[in-house]
């Protein structure tokens, strides 16, 4: 049969050498390549301690987002359940009252916001979907969990941190990502 | 006369319709693109129509004894057809100019509260600004407002929103017994209220909410419970003494979020099949009758083809049968989890459906 290629090598089935036959030589050759890594530059990184920066367009956890006056963004439109592909996202919404205009934005509210991270596939479908740029898909893993009760998201888990209260702490889960749209209130 | 049959040409497709017949008619014989938008004429309504300026189309031949062409612009739901009548809808840059420029002038108000807005996904001006809008806005003005009016328990006025098509006005006087509700003031101040602070609660003004064709006039009973998309419309009817009893209900599971009227391909409320008259339901069918048991299901109602309200339906449905039962002779299978003890949502202690007005942040905090 024709070969496919002509990197095709023969075995070599020749009698051994006596320098090859000594061992001690080859042996000594291999552990010197091994040796030899140890000062190069180590691609290796320390995890826990260590983190490699994420690349622009990585998706992680997804993060509700506030105004600067620190209220909830989200409408409860269900533009982003609608536009997700694994229905992961739900919401029940309801009517703002009278006294309650510094905690939402705006008439409707969510109420209720939850995402199924075992649905979920950080397609990010729902922040481009998003027309209040409230929901942000930020650089946090979705932690690791032994039963599948920790990865129904609630709306305490997504909110991010009020940003007039604690500003350190809203910096810090915004990380660059979320940003206030241009032209906002 | 009432035989003769006139020819009119709309968009180079000619059709013959009866004399008195507006151009409008006649294009939505026809159908498709060629159909003028409209949002202020109403088939069941008598003198609606003339208002909106979105059915403007261009006569590029007056009749076959007169053929000058129009000079202007006309209003296709006013203008009735002559023999030899030649019309331009989409053909013409004119047209398609005006209308991009009307679709302008109505939104120049309009708080573009889509988000929030409980017809979003079956409004006729989102429909409209999609289709013959541009993309932009050249206002850059404060937007008007309005103090707010009560209409009662049933209806939502949000007047913002509204573009005063005047159809709920002549809902209230051809359909109920009297009109509690008229357009109050004039020009940029122009609103619908009641004057003095009055409920809407003839018999058949629920009526409204089906006819407008913003989300000026929504359903309080199913406001902010739901979005349109995410129930599912099926027809149903019963027996009621005080009208047709055939209506759309838009259900999530089974649990009845809404019921309106049926409606046609044009968003016009349905003939009755029973009666043979325009299908306007009764406020105790549209607002109180909210349990599956009232009902007889008939089955999924027709959606427009790129309609967001089809997502995820799709008719001749059926429940799959729970396999593994069978299988395992009879036992169940073991649920790693439930949902409802983790999850917040769709609590099945708490039934938005059944609540009366819109929900709180305190029906949750039960």
């Amino acid at each position: 049969m024709q070969p496919l290629t002509n990197r095709a090598k023969n075995v070599d089935r020749r009698p051994m050498t006596l320098a090859e036959r000594a061992y001690l030589p080859a042996i000594l050759k291999g552990m010197g390549i091994t040796f030899s890594h140890l000062f190069k530059k180590k691609p290796t990184i320390q995890y826990p301690e260590e983190k490699r920066p994420f690349s622009q367009v990585f998706r992680g956890l997804h993060v509700l987002n506030r105004d600067e006056e620190g209220r909830e963004r989200c409408t409860a439109c269900g533009l982003c359940a609608v536009a997700c592909p694994a229905e992961a996202i739900t919401m029940e919404a309801a009517e703002r009252q009278e006294g309650e205009e510094n905690l939402y934005r705006e008439e409707k509210y969510a109420a209720k916001y939850e995402i199924n991270m075992l649905r979920c596939i950080f397609c990010g479908l729902c922040e481009e979907a998003c027309p209040k740029d409230a929901i942000y898909l930020s650089e946090t893993f979705a932690p690791a969990n032994y039963d599948r009760k920790g990865f129904i998201y609630g709306k305490n888990d997504l909110l991010i941190p009020n940003p007039l209260t604690d500003r350190e702490a809203y910096e810090q889960a915004a990380g660059g990502r979320v940003r206030q749209p241009v032209g906002s209130r | 006369m009432s035989e003769q049959l006139f020819k009119v040409t709309i968009d180079n497709i000619t059709v013959e319709v009866p004399a008195g017949t507006t151009i409008l008619q006649a294009a939505r014989q026809i159908g498709g693109d060629v159909t003028p938008p409209a949002m202020c004429f109403y088939t069941p309504l008598k003198g609606s129509g003339g208002k909106c300026r979105t059915c403007l189309v261009e006569v590029s031949k007056g009749s076959e004894k007169d053929p000058r062409p129009m000079p202007k612009l006309v209003a296709s739901c006013r203008t009735t057809v002559m023999d030899g009548m030649e019309v331009k809808s989409v053909t013409s840059q004119r047209v398609l100019d005006a209308r991009a420029g009307v679709v302008e002038f109505l939104l120049i108000n309009h708080p573009l509260d889509c988000p929030i807005c409980d017809q979003a996904g079956e409004c006729h001006l989102q429909d409209l600004s999609y289709e013959h809008g541009k993309g932009g806005t050249r206002y850059e003005f404060q937007r008007r407002t309005f103090k707010k009016h009560d209409l009662g328990e049933f209806i939502q006025l949000h007047m913002t929103r509204c573009i005063l098509c005047y159809r709920c006005v002549f809902t209230a006087d051809q359909v109920t017994d009297k009109r509690a509700h008229g357009v109050l003031d004039r020009g940029d101040h122009a609103e619908i209220a009641t004057y003095i602070e009055k409920n809407l609660a003839n018999d058949f003004i629920g009526n409204v909410i089906d006819v407008c064709p913003v989300g000026a006039l929504t359903d309080k009973t199913f406001r902010f419970k739901n979005r349109v998309w995410f129930t599912k419309p099926v027809n149903a009817h019963r027996d009621c003494d005080k009208c047709c009893g055939e209506v759309t209900l838009w259900m999530r599971g089974d649990e009845v979020f809404r019921v309106t009227a049926r409606k046609d391909e044009w968003g016009e409320i349905k003939t009755s099949e029973k009666t043979g008259k325009t299908g306007w339901i009764c406020n105790d069918c549209r607002f109180e009758k909210k349990k599956a048991s009232d009902w007889t299901v008939e089955g999924l109602a027709p959606i427009a083809r790129h309609s967001v309200i089809g997502q995820g339906k799709y008719p001749g449905l059926q429940r799959p049968s729970e396999t593994i039962e069978r299988v395992l002779d009879g036992r169940k299978p073991r649920l790693l989890m439930d949902i409802h003890t983790v999850s917040e949502v769709n609590k099945p202690g708490i039934e938005l459906s059944e609540i009366k007005g819109p929900a709180t942040g305190d029906v949750f905090k039960q």
